[in-house]
């Protein structure tokens, strides 16, 4: 198939440029006078025209790819600040393709209008205060607005603070996985720092086991969260740069080694609750039917490598709807593959799950 | 005063005019100190060759990314042990990914295109018999070339080329064990970039004090084409910023060789603790977008120079607002070193420092909009002659503004939070910067290649086939991405099948991977346009587009200095198109333009731009 599809792309090209030389050679023909190489009337005319067919072109692939790609958007941010992240977004669009849509046409309509045509006389105009001075103060005003009010959500959203008794958690990073700390019954994170690291005890966060917060702390590959509670995270790495993205809540810091980076944010929306969102059910519809299509092919090449006793792929799992947490800073080699399940859940639920966990002190009594 | 300091060197640049002496093909065609072939070795090294291997190296991992895990013949034939069995290696594709970024802003864009054109269009512009310092010229360009055989040279090391991303951010870039790449590859790297630095510092200085001192009687400052403006004020910021480049590149080489710890602390790798402490990759951060951000407006700015002075010769119009022009360029390249935080909003640096930085950021959208403005209204009422040069140019104000408007999202710390170094921030920098300072570096070629190649024209024909296909691939690649970040989607992943939300995002890489390919395609139309139009390229007429400016006064024929006779004087700007009497006839009767040697007439005004 690849194969085929490279050769033909080759064959293609190959052509292309056979077809190139021929035009190359054909206006050679004509290149006795010294300006066959100038754009001539006919030239203008032609891609007067095409600059007009360019601008529609514009347009169709702004209309396709809103038609097709819109359903790809995520869901509606399931966090408290991403409400207004949301509606400050769907502003700046506004502005944005109300822009576009104004100068693409009148550069290319402009381009199609004058096109060049022997005798045609274009106008000395070189310079307009007023005009000059429009288009200096509408962009002022409208960015104004977008300043003021981008910096008034930004310094709210980061702002983190410890009022309304906030959930403290830790984002740790290292290539290529994550984990995630509580601070227990205390809520206080214990002491640590990667020279306390003890692979051969467990202790791979370097907690400081003198630390009495740390006792409590609960360290866990998979991230809970109660709807409604304010989470603090607190970020750290420990080999090279990476960054905490968790798209569905608007949220994302850098993890740094050697500094501790903090992002706050209130989950509003349980797992539960966004798997029944009608947009969140036709995604998994989608790819859970792209899935099984795969899962036909994988079955099929099993059964040829089956044949000649070589291993076989694994078949995919159908998927369910799951908030996560990626990296989004390049960081080596699984880059691509390292990542962490958040489950937003009830209060109850999350109680429950936290008392099926150990601590860091029952770990390392375990341990010696 | 100065014009008697212009008078001097007039004549002192006539009298050394006098004796020729014999050269041989060395100096001639290797060592040359002459501007000319400078910018043709730096066209011919810095856009044909690093060209090529920058664009190549992105079909390959657009290849990747829409097939992925898919074997191909040719990744085994090109990258042989990285690609097993066909299928291309996870840390080849980050290393593909770096080099594109590399070679393509460094190489390509900052010494291809200012390279280039710089040192074709300055002394010819300005009127001068050649560079300030021909010597530091010719120099300037053999450490360029230095810098690009290490690069290359990079590419061939038993670990791996460096793999690290183009912005190298420590301590991925510092740790031989954090990836293969950030061994021998990334020291390498770091060595070329060094060199690369002192040659475009070189270069920089060299065109500034030519700027500044060489200008013929008559050239004020305020006549000027955009042009020159555009390369002196980019050469001023690289003068400014490189520096630090330099400074952060050499932190780094004593973190990764001698034990330091400016930018390490804290690291636990491969199961032991360094010995690193103290340090931070955020300070690396900022010395490294310290001279990042202003590295953009180096490689936009001479592309909208050109697409100022290409635009208004082919609408046969003055360009429009030229103070306001010059002011915007300034301004640019003032608030250009002032924005490079928006690239840090989420590095875990002071959140206050984000709302400067969105100040500042957002501010620089205002000379941006009124110079995409002006271009519009240059085309209003003109009389356009659509040469490809023209086409390249209404080519990049159309992706100048598709990729500056999403600039609103990303430079707002609030909305930055979600598209950061996702797909998004790929499209918006690669319509706004990258395919937008092709077209102008392509806009020049066109227009300037009977300058290049003594009075050779393109085929026009084959130029129009190039920018249309471009111009629809351009888009095809780069808008559906808009949505693919929106969606969430991180850039540098070798393979988006680890995530089951990204699944069905298959059939649109798919697509923009084939319109990534078609696009390549075209390019070597223009470069078998080029290298045939060089050889067998019909000669056209002395000034073939009409143009006002100086240089198609010069001679045809490559001399040494020039002008076989003494250095024209000028008399007006370069922008009397269509100029007409109380009458409504033409200055020139019969002639749409004015060149700016001509005096002004009995009854002219020279209107004051």
């Amino acid at each position: 198939m690849t194969v085929v599809l490279t050769l033909a792309v080759l064959a293609l090209v190959a052509i292309a440029i056979w077809q190139m030389t021929k035009i190359f050679e054909l206006s050679q023909l004509k290149a006795d006078q010294s300006r066959a190489q100038i754009a001539n009337d006919n030239d203008n005319k032609n891609n007067g025209y095409l600059l007009f067919a360019f601008m529609v072109f514009t347009y169709l692939i702004t209309i396709f790819s809103f038609w097709k790609y819109s359903k790809f958007l995520l869901p509606d941010a399931s966090s408290a600040h991403g409400e207004e992240y949301d509606y400050l977004m769907l502003v700046s669009f506004v502005i944005i393709f109300i822009v576009q849509f104004i100068t693409q046409f009148l550069l290319h309509y402009f381009g199609y209008k004058y096109r060049g045509r022997e005798g045609q006389k274009a106008l000395f105009y070189a310079d307009n205060d007023r005009l000059e001075f429009i288009w200096t103060i509408i962009p002022v005003i409208v960015l104004a607005g977008l300043i003021l009010w981008g910096l008034y959500t930004w310094t709210n959203i980061m702002d983190v603070n410890d009022e309304d008794d906030p959930l403290i958690v830790e984002l740790y990073a290292q290539q290529f996985n994550w984990t995630a700390r509580y601070g227990g019954a205390d809520n206080v994170l214990g002491g640590a720092n990667v020279r306390m690291i003890d692979i051969d005890r467990a202790n791979v966060l370097g907690l400081d086991e003198s630390d009495s917060y740390a006792a409590d702390d609960v360290i866990v590959k998979e991230l809970h969260l109660p709807v409604g509670r304010k989470v603090n995270f607190k970020m750290r790495s420990q080999d090279v740069l990476h960054s905490a993205y968790m798209p569905h809540f608007r949220a994302q810091m850098n993890c740094v080694p050697g500094m501790t980076t903090e992002f706050s944010f209130t989950p509003i929306t349980t797992t539960a609750e966004i798997r029944q969102n009608s947009e969140v059910v036709d995604k998994v519809k989608r790819t859970n039917k792209i899935r099984a299509e795969k899962n036909v092919k994988i079955t099929e090449e099993n059964r040829i490598l089956e044949a000649h006793g070589e291993p076989t792929k694994e078949l995919l799992d159908s998927w369910e709807y799951d908030y996560i947490l990626l990296c989004n800073k390049i960081c080596g080699k699984s880059h691509y593959n390292m990542q962490m399940k958040i489950i937003v859940e009830t209060q109850e639920e999350y109680e429950a799950w936290m008392k099926t966990q150990q601590t860091f002190g029952q770990t390392m009594a375990s341990v010696q | 005063m100065s014009a008697t300091a212009h008078a001097q060197v007039d004549d002192h640049a006539h009298d050394d005019h006098g004796h020729h002496h014999k050269e041989t093909f060395v100096t001639k065609y290797i060592f040359s100190q002459d501007h000319k072939m400078i910018a043709k070795q730096y066209l011919i090294t810095g856009v044909l060759v690093m060209g090529f291997i920058g664009i190549a190296m992105s079909l390959f991992f657009r290849m990747q990314i829409a097939w992925p895990g898919e074997s191909f013949p040719i990744f085994e034939a090109i990258l042989g042990k990285w690609a097993p069995d066909g299928v291309m290696d996870a840390d080849m594709y980050l290393a593909l990914v770096t080099m594109h970024g590399t070679i393509m802003v460094f190489f390509v864009l900052t010494a291809g295109l200012s390279g280039t054109f710089s040192n074709l269009l300055i002394p010819l512009q300005i009127g001068a018999r050649d560079m300030a310092s021909g010597f530091l010229n010719m120099l300037s360009f053999w450490m360029f070339f230095v810098s690009c055989v290490v690069m290359v040279i990079s590419l061939f090391v038993e670990a791996g080329p460096a793999a690290a991303g183009w912005t190298i951010y420590p301590p991925l870039s510092a740790l031989p064990m954090a990836q293969p790449g950030s061994g021998m590859g990334m020291t390498l790297w770091l060595v070329s970039m060094a060199i690369f630095i002192a040659s475009s510092l070189l270069g920089s200085l060299n065109y500034i004090v030519t700027v500044i001192n060489l200008r013929t009687k008559g050239m004020s400052m305020t006549r000027l084409p955009l042009t020159i403006w555009a390369f002196f004020i980019t050469a001023i910021i690289g003068v400014i910023s490189f520096p630090v480049l330099l400074s952060a590149a050499l932190l780094l080489i004593m973190d990764r060789s001698f034990g330091t710890s400016f930018f390490l602390s804290d690291i636990f790798i491969q199961g032991e603790v360094l010995h690193y402490q103290g340090g931070s990759p955020v300070l690396y951060e900022h010395l490294f977008w310290f001279l990042g951000h202003p590295e953009v407006y180096i490689v936009l700015l001479p592309a909208l120079g050109i697409t100022s002075e290409v635009m208004s010769t082919n609408a046969r119009k003055p360009i429009f607002g030229y103070r306001a022009m010059v002011a915007s360029i300034m301004a640019i390249a003032f608030l250009s070193t002032i924005v490079w935080g928006h690239h840090m909003f989420i590095s875990g640096m002071n959140p206050f420092l984000g709302s400067v930085f969105t100040f500042t950021t957002l501010l620089i959208a205002i000379p941006s909009a009124v110079k995409a403005f002006n271009y519009i209204t240059t085309l209003w009422k003109g009389n356009l002659q659509l040469n490809p040069a023209m086409l390249f140019s209404i080519g990049l104000v159309s992706t100048f503004i598709t990729g500056g408007l999403t600039g609103i999202i990303l430079g707002d710390s609030t909305l930055d939070i979600n598209v950061h170094d996702t797909y998004f921030v790929v499209a918006h920098f690669h319509l706004v910067m990258g395919i937008s300072a092709l077209y102008g570096l392509f806009a020049g070629v066109y227009h300037w290649f009977p300058k290049l190649f003594e009075g050779r024209m393109m085929n026009k024909n084959l130029g129009y086939v190039h920018f249309w296909v471009t111009a629809v691939c351009a888009y095809g690649v780069f808008f559906p991405m808009h949505f693919v970040g929106m969606a969430g989607l991180p850039r540098r992943y070798y393979e988006n099948t680890a995530f089951p939300m990204f699944d069905e995002f298959t059939d649109i890489q798919v697509l923009m991977t084939t319109f990534a390919l078609i696009a390549g395609a075209a390019q070597l139309l223009f470069v078998y346009n080029f290298v045939r139009s060089m050889f067998y390229g019909k000669k056209g007429p002395k000034n073939p587009w009409n143009s006002n400016t100086l240089e198609w006064t010069a001679e045809v024929k490559h001399i040494h200095g020039n002008w076989d006779g003494p250095i024209p004087h000028v008399h007006r700007w370069a922008y009397d198109y269509s100029k007409v009497d109380e009458n409504g006839e033409y200055i020139i009767p019969g002639q749409d333009f004015v060149p700016q040697t001509v005096p002004l007439q009995e009854d002219e005004e020279e209107l004051q731009h």
